[in-house]
């Protein structure tokens, strides 16, 4: 339901998707993950998890905003129009379709992807039905006038709200800086002047091109076993054009300068971030900057940043570090927020922290802390089917070894101090970082 | 309709299969624990709930509740402050703590085998907390900025925190939970130090396993960690009963903001205060028929028909501890005002009181009740929210194993009598937010297109 009930108060600064920035361990109690492509050229990756009568199925394409070409939000609304109509049925027809036999649709989009995923129960009476419109919202959407007109309605809307929040100000001016002129600067929902130039066609097009079989991987965790998979991901595949894989996306350039820029808010906080390009998926550096990472800003309750700014002198209630790596280089992310005449120094602290921590690496004590807890905690990281499900898309989607969860733990507890220290010297910027800080007066 | 029929039942026949057994002991000392056994992965959540949270707090100290709850990260007799965290981090857990209006809760997630850690360090938190004044003025500082960060700073939580207030006169329910900020300011160690002594016991906690463990070891572990500890004598919290509310209350919140916003609540009965238990259900269907999912009336009637409203959204939470809102939310779209919005709840409210709602609708309802039912068996952590929140209001856990049975028996006809009976202007609380210009240079955004707002 739309509203949050429980009005509760959480502790910790966890405003980080950590699940998805984190990486895994080994001591798997996940089955091997099984993979093969349909016969139109979609990967598929699967595993059985019989025990809960339900399965999970996610679509991933490259089809994320990097491909909006000049016309910011084009990605994200061709996803969200997708189940706004389709085969002919309307919204509501394909909603109560889905409800009445208990079925989750969902969707969404980020710079690199997008995705439809389906959560049904497995009992093929309400799977298959269930099923018959994923291929319809899949194959074929309609993308009709009025439905494009009032989501772009909502969406300009939605964009007005973003401008109450600070954090999200920051955010998106931070791409911008980090960015620059490459595809991923752009928020991928959009703009107010680019959604008024989109029409349905431009949708259309960008869906024909990149809602394709050979742009496709198909994630499938679930009560079906391998034959029962292998139908569904040829149904899904077979809803779709063949087509081809989206081409590379580009390489993200340095930072050439450091830069610091002040947006005024009329808020009682001040919002920090900063950072610059940082990594991208099976970069040869990934383990060294992860696990450095999670020393100085990633680990939760516990990390050097979080201790400087928060337990030593109370100055924010969520500060992190957090590297998200993309199809290229994605952001290295600083942040923090706290009270307008604290800014100058928490950034101060801020800074000084990660410029030691950049001069001197970690502690020997603290990297075998993060080692046993990144690796202990491995088995929480896939003890859900939608958890499952999420890793083998990412797996699927970035072309990662299929024994990478396998090996993650031995790779985690084989980077050394001295490998941070170096990845840390080589790749991250600390003179040439962007800073962006959005709040009010003192 | 028999097809939505047929698959009613057959949703229904797969609830047996996912169902893990349930195992409830009592320790000497009056701690209750509740074992729910999950063995797909070797992992294990363990959360300690206690029977305490904002509406047990009086004017003054309102948002003790949760700055104890940050104080227990804080060190005890044997540990030194933040090494709980760091104690469950080496051992690759992930934990945290929440306090709400009717609880407060502490947990770990970790591989099955650490069990005994987490056991051992929240033991020793339950006793033996070591309350410090240089901690305490530090943290209170991080709790004052969590406000800035929830509530000061976002103009929709901070309406809702004003209409909480406004609904609510006598009950606690009227105090937000992270507390005034001057309540904050003036906050003294002392008060912490009577607070928690005064709920943080054995006897006044409820300790919840779920995940790949034994329910008879996992009660040999409790004894030995629990066991020992000393319950205290717990007065329960004075009633405050909310009295009948005489008519109908009306706020504008106006600051900083972009977007005009409504909330409106009714005054009604929860699972633990409801004369008739039927119309607690009836009203979570009620709840289901205007907002739950895609097809349900809001969002297909005023966001995608009439396209008054670009968001809308509605909620009821059964399992609150004292008499609780139904709340029904909305956004204009462009071009409408908050009027129009409005209107048209308003409209959709007596539509529900007039006519019954339709058997389609009824079906869909339950058809997503009953799967959500087993989807939500794929979350350990969410098994064990389910049965501390129960407990921790005073509710038996098993009370959810009749929410599915429970919400089908449910008929149109008492859908239409709770919307009839509680869905009225005399029990209705209102709250706008007018947005104010956020840059002071400029000409403000006009909430309405036509002339001024009229409430």
């Amino acid at each position: 339901m739309g509203i949050d009930l429980l009005n509760r108060v959480v502790r910790s600064g966890g405003l980080v998707g950590a699940v998805w920035l984190c990486s895994l361990g080994t001591a798997l109690a996940m089955p091997p993950i099984q993979h093969w492509q349909t016969t139109n050229g979609a990967r598929v990756y699967y595993v059985p998890a019989p025990e809960l009568p339900m399965v999970d199925i996610r679509v991933v394409f490259a089809a994320g905003s990097v491909r909006d070409a000049g016309l910011p939000g084009l990605a994200s609304m061709t996803n969200h129009l997708l189940d706004k109509g389709a085969a002919g049925l309307t919204a509501n027809d394909l909603a109560a379709r889905l409800e009445g036999l208990g079925a989750e649709l969902g969707s969404g989009s980020l710079r690199d992807m997008a995705w439809v995923s389906l959560r049904s129960l497995s009992d093929a009476a309400l799977l298959e039905p269930a099923l018959e419109v994923l291929q319809q919202v899949l194959g074929q959407p309609d993308f009709n006038a009025l439905d494009f007109e009032r989501e772009r309605e909502r969406t300009l809307v939605s964009l007005r709200e973003d401008e109450q929040s600070p954090s999200t100000i920051a955010e998106y001016r931070f791409y911008r800086v980090v960015f620059g002129e490459h595809p991923y600067a752009t928020r991928p929902v959009g703009d107010a002047a680019s959604l008024q130039r989109m029409t349905p066609e431009d949708i259309r097009a960008f869906y024909e091109q990149y809602y394709v079989a050979g742009n496709a991987v198909i994630a499938i965790v679930g009560d079906v076993d391998r034959k029962a998979a292998e139908r569904l991901a040829e149904r899904i595949a077979g809803a779709l054009d063949d087509g081809k894989a989206a081409p590379a996306v580009p390489v993200v350039a340095a930072l050439e300068d450091a830069s610091e820029e002040r947006i005024f808010h009329p808020s009682t906080q001040t919002h920090v971030r900063m950072g610059a390009p940082g990594m991208r998926r099976g970069d040869p550096d990934y383990f060294p900057l992860y696990v450095g990472n999670h020393i100085l800003g990633g680990g939760g309750l516990v990390s050097r940043l979080n201790e400087e700014i928060r337990e030593k002198r109370g100055l924010s209630y969520s500060v992190y570090s957090y590297f998200s790596p993309m199809a290229q280089d994605g952001p290295y992310v600083f942040g923090l927020q706290t009270r307008n005449d604290q800014l100058d120094e928490a950034l101060e602290v801020m800074r000084a922290t990660l410029k030691t921590f950049h001069e001197e690496g970690p502690t020997e004590e603290e990297l075998v802390a993060a080692r046993k807890n990144i690796t202990g905690g491995f088995a929480l990281r896939v003890d859900s089917n939608s958890k499952i499900v999420e890793y083998l898309a990412m797996i699927g989607f970035y072309m990662l070894p299929l024994d990478y969860l396998v090996t993650f733990n031995a790779r985690v507890e084989a980077v050394t101090r001295e490998q941070i220290r170096d990845a840390f010297r080589r790749r991250v910027p600390v003179d040439h970082m962007a800073t962006v800080i959005v709040g009010g007066e003192k | 309709m028999r097809v939505v029929l047929i698959v009613v039942l057959l949703l229904c026949s797969q609830l047996v299969l996912a169902r893990g057994a349930v195992h409830e002991y009592q320790l000497d000392n009056g701690m209750k624990l509740i074992v729910k056994e999950d063995h797909r992965a070797p992992v294990v959540v363990t959360q300690v709930w206690y029977r305490v949270g904002a509406s047990y707090e009086h004017d003054g100290i309102t948002g003790i509740s949760h700055v104890l709850e940050h104080m227990m990260f804080k060190g005890t007799k044997n540990h030194e402050a933040g090494e709980f965290s760091r104690i469950i981090a080496e051992n690759g857990g992930s934990e945290n703590a929440f306090t709400s209006r009717d609880y407060t809760a502490y947990f770990q997630r970790l591989e099955q085998s650490r069990l005994p850690v987490s056991f051992e360090l929240e033991a020793d938190r339950m006793r033996n907390l070591q309350l410090d004044e240089s901690e305490f003025a530090k943290e209170r500082k991080v709790v004052m900025e969590e406000r800035r960060l929830r509530t000061e700073d976002k103009p929709t939580s901070l309406t809702y925190e004003q209409f909480q207030a406004t609904a609510f006169t006598s009950s606690s329910y009227r105090n937000p939970t992270i507390g005034w900020m001057d309540d904050l300011e003036n906050l003294q160690l002392d008060d912490l130090q009577v607070w928690y002594e005064r709920w943080y016991a054995p006897n006044n906690a409820v300790l919840v396993v779920v995940g790949d463990v034994q329910p008879d070891a996992v009660f040999k572990l409790a004894k030995q960690h629990f066991g020992p500890l000393k319950p205290e004598q717990i007065q329960a919290p004075k009633p405050r009963i909310e009295p009948p509310q005489p008519g109908q209350r009306r706020i504008t919140v106006s600051v900083p903001a972009e977007v005009p916003y409504l909330l409106m609540g009714f005054k009604v009965p929860v699972l633990g205060t409801a004369a008739d238990v039927w119309e607690v259900y009836a009203l979570e269907v009620l709840s289901g028929i205007l907002d739950g999912g895609d097809s349900a009336r809001l969002t297909r009637e005023l966001v995608r028909g009439s396209q008054v409203a670009s968001s809308a959204g509605a909620g009821y939470d059964l399992y609150d501890r004292q008499t609780s809102l139904f709340l029904i939310e909305g956004t204009p779209a462009n071009g409408q005002d908050i009027e129009a919005v409005e209107q048209a709840l308003h409209e959709q409210i007596r539509r529900l009181q007039e006519r019954p709602v339709e058997a389609g609708e009824l079906a869909r309802v339950k058809a997503q009740v009953v799967a959500s039912d087993v989807f939500e068996q794929d979350s350990i952590y969410y098994q064990a929210m389910q049965i501390g929140r129960l407990e921790s209001v005073g509710l038996d856990w098993s009370l959810m194993d009749e929410y599915v049975e429970r919400v089908n028996a449910v008929t149109a006809e008492q859908v239409q009598a709770v919307a009839k009976k509680y869905l009225v202007a005399r029990q209705q609380t209102l709250a706008v937010l007018d947005p104010l210009p956020q840059d002071p240079g400029k000409k403000p955004r006009p909430a309405t297109p036509g002339d001024g707002h009229g409430h």
